[in-house]
C-alpha cells in the first residue's frame, strides 16, 4: 500500500506521519510537496499537522485554497482513505470535506499532552482495530482545537455515526467532546489528536498504531490480489 | 480605485474565549459596566474599478475571508480618488 503525506509550507508533523507509516506500519510512503504532488499514484492521503501558512486568516484557510485541494477532493470522491491530523483536520474543515469549524481553545492556551480518547465508532476503515468504547491515550498539541458545529450538524453527525473519537475529559471546549469525525461516506477522517506520535512503545505509547493498521487492513481486504 | 472595508464577526451563539478574556481585562481596569466583548477582524482591500465589485467582495468573503460556519461579514465600498 502506498501512502502520500502532503507537505504544505508550515507543515511540521510531516516527518512523524512518514515515520509512522514507514517504520510503524512498514508500508510505502512519500512526502509530497503540495505544488508538485500527483495524488493519483497513492492509495491513501495523509494531511499532517503543523501551521500551514502560519495559520494566517484562520488555521487551514489558506492551504484550503491551494490547487492540490482539487486532487484531495477527487481522491475523497473515489473513496480513498484520507486522514487529516491537527492542521490536516483544520484544512479538511476549511475545504468543506468535513462539516464544522475550529475555534481557539476554550482556555486560549496552546495545549500539549496525552489525552484520553474514547473510540465511539469502530466500524470505520480507520478504527476497525479498536473496540467500541475503548479508551486510548493519544497526544494532542494545538491552539485552535475547539471543534464547533451548530446543533443541526451535531445531530447529523450523531445520527450518521460520524463521531469517531471523543475526549473523555474535554481539554479545549469542543462541541460534543468531539476529537475526530468522518465524512458521511466514511473515508475522510479528521482528528485533532496525533496518532502518528503514538506508534511505538519505545516512546511510551502505541495506541495510535492501530489506526494506521486499520487503514492497511481495509485496503488489503479491498485489494485481495495485491495482498 | 475602491477601498473595500470588510468586517468579520463571530456569529451569534459562537463562544468567543478571546472576547471573554478582553472583557475580564476591561473589568479589571475598572470598566465595570462592560458586559461583553466580541473580537472580530477588519480588512481593507484595495480593488480596481469594476462593475461587479460588490459581487466579487461577497464571493471572496464566502470563499475565503470569512468562514460561514462561525462568522458573519459586512462591508463598505468607498471610492478612492488618487
Amino acid at each position: 500500500m502506498k501512502f502520500a503525506v502532503v507537505v504544505f509550507p508550515g507543515s511540521n508533523c510531516d516527518r512523524d506521519m512518514y515515520h509512522a507509516v514507514k517504520d510503524g506500519l512498514n508500508e510505502e510512503v512519500d512526502m509530497v510537496w503540495y505544488q508538485e504532488a500527483d495524488l493519483s499514484q497513492y492509495d491513501a492521503i495523509l494531511l499532517p499537522g503543523g501551521f500551514s501558512y502560519g495559520d494566517y486568516l484562520r488555521s487551514g484557510a489558506i492551504a484550503s485554497t491551494s490547487d492540490i485541494v482539487a486532487q484531495i477532493k477527487e481522491a475523497a470522491e473515489a473513496g480513498k482513505p484520507i486522514l487529516g491530523v491537527c492542521n490536516g483536520f483544520q484544512i479538511l474543515l476549511e475545504t468543506g470535506l468535513l462539516p464544522g469549524a475550529m475555534l481557539p481553545n476554550r482556555d486560549l492556551k496552546f495545549i500539549c499532552h496525552h489525552e484520553e480518547l474514547q473510540v465511539e465508532n469502530n466500524e470505520t476503515m480507520f478504527t476497525s482495530k479498536y473496540q467500541e468504547g475503548e479508551k486510548i491515550q493519544i497526544p494532542i498539541a494545538h491552539g485552535d482545537g475547539n471543534y464547533y458545529c451548530d446543533k443541526s450538524i451535531l445531530g447529523e453527525l450523531k445520527q450518521n455515526d460520524q463521531i469517531v473519537f471523543t475526549y473523555t475529559n474535554n481539554p479545549n471546549g469542543s462541541t460534543g467532546d468531539i476529537a475526530g469525525i468522518v465524512n458521511e461516506q466514511g473515508n475522510v477522517l479528521g482528528m485533532m489528536p496525533h496518532p502518528e506520535r503514538a506508534v511505538e512503545s519505545l516512546l511510551g505509547n502505541e495506541d495510535g498504531l492501530r489506526l494506521f493498521q486499520s487503514i492497511l487492513t481495509y485496503w488489503r481486504n479491498n485489494h485481495a490480489i495485491h495482498a | 480605485m475602491h477601498k473595500v472595508k470588510i468586517y468579520i464577526t463571530l456569529k451569534e451563539g459562537v463562544l468567543d474565549p478571546q472576547g471573554k478574556a478582553v472583557q475580564h481585562s476591561l473589568n479589571t481596569l475598572d470598566f465595570g459596566n462592560v458586559n461583553e466583548v466580541r473580537v472580530g477582524k477588519y480588512m481593507e482591500v484595495m480593488m480596481e474599478d469594476s462593475e461587479k465589485i460588490e459581487k466579487q467582495v461577497e464571493e471572496m468573503c464566502d470563499k475565503l475571508l470569512a468562514n460561514p460556519v462561525i462568522e458573519d461579514y459586512s462591508y463598505q465600498i468607498e471610492e478612492v480618488i488618487a
